[in-house]
């Protein structure tokens, strides 16, 4: 990629049938968020991630409907090239933390490192 | 997987997707059933804090059937199973009953005392950590729930949402079976000089 220009990256994240992952944005306020950031490496510029819309489900240990995401979905994660940005291949870390449940049990939340390649030109 | 470069005529451009696939194994909750009194092992003594800074120990329970359930604020099913469990402190407290929460919640007390305070939990509540699930074999699920015997022994295991009956059938049954006598609660010492001793 080019200095100076805005970039996204498409990531693609699978929860396995019978789970389901809280949202970015839980219905309740003692749920954990899904969540990515990134460990700045002076190349990009991490901005905005774009979360699908989420699924409101219920389950039979909610009394309302919760905010999730299940089985295939995408974050798009923006950055920014810096003019400054030094050429050549870099490798963007992240942390993707997300809290997982099945229709009986909750599991503690989780943090996946997550790598993106880059070439700036 | 390798870095695609962007194409100059685009003014925004597709890095690179990384699959990242998660889950557990689904375990279906295990039915409610107390194992046999030979099967039966003693449960590991921890030494946690209450909410009120006192230090609380299972073996401080021993002679009582004692509800021990790991659980955290986020966990939904748990949430279902607490009120039951409040119900059984109020029946069954003064019979030698005794609920202890052990909350798995990252953020400890922060997380948990509102928590504990919105929902007027009355029993004791303490905040664990990766040690303590360690010390009863690794705690992957919440809500896990241990149902206790007087004599320490771990009588039954759920793992995760169980229905109410289900505990109030087990916690009745443990109730109306007194501590065992060898090495237990039960023990009696009598004086040397009434059982002859010189």
């Amino acid at each position: 990629m080019k200095r100076g220009v805005s970039a996204e990256a498409k990531i693609a994240v699978s929860v396995q049938p019978g789970f389901h992952v809280n949202s970015n944005t839980p219905s309740d306020a003692y749920l954990i968020p899904l969540k990515l950031t990134w460990v700045p490496d002076g190349a990009l510029e991490p901005g905005a991630v774009v979360f699908p819309k989420p699924q409101m489900e219920k389950y039979e240990f909610s009394d309302k409907p919760l905010s999730v995401f299940t089985g295939d979905f995408e974050l798009t994660a923006k950055f920014k090239v810096p003019a400054s940005a030094s050429q050549g291949p870099g490798i963007m870390l992240g942390k993707l933390r997300y809290q997982a449940c099945n229709n009986n049990s909750c599991f503690p939340p989780k943090t996946v490192e997550v790598r993106l390649s880059y070439q700036v030109q | 997987m390798s870095a695609l470069r962007l194409g100059t005529v685009l003014a925004t451009g597709v890095l690179v997707g990384c699959v990242i696939y998660w889950g557990w194994p689904a375990k279906p909750a295990r039915a409610a059933s107390l194992k046999p009194d030979g099967e039966r092992h003693a449960a590991p003594d921890f030494a946690l804090k209450d909410a009120d800074g006192k230090t609380v120990r299972l073996s401080d329970y021993k002679g009582k059937v004692v509800l021990l359930d790991f659980w955290a604020t986020y966990c939904g099913p748990c949430k279902i199973e607490i009120p039951w469990f409040m119900d059984f402190e109020r029946k069954h407290k003064d019979q030698g009953f005794s609920v202890l929460g052990v909350s798995m919640d990252d953020d400890g007390w922060d997380a948990v005392k509102p928590f504990v305070n919105d929902v007027g939990i009355n029993y004791r509540i303490m905040v664990g950590n990766d040690s303590t699930a360690d010390m009863f074999g690794g705690i992957e699920a919440l809500p896990t729930t241990f149902l206790i015997d007087r004599d320490g022994k771990i009588a039954a295991v759920h793992v995760g949402l169980t229905s109410k009956s289900d505990f109030e059938n087990a916690i009745e049954q443990l109730l109306q079976t007194p501590a065992h006598s060898a090495g237990g609660a039960g023990r009696v010492s009598l004086p040397a000089e009434l059982v002859g001793a010189r």
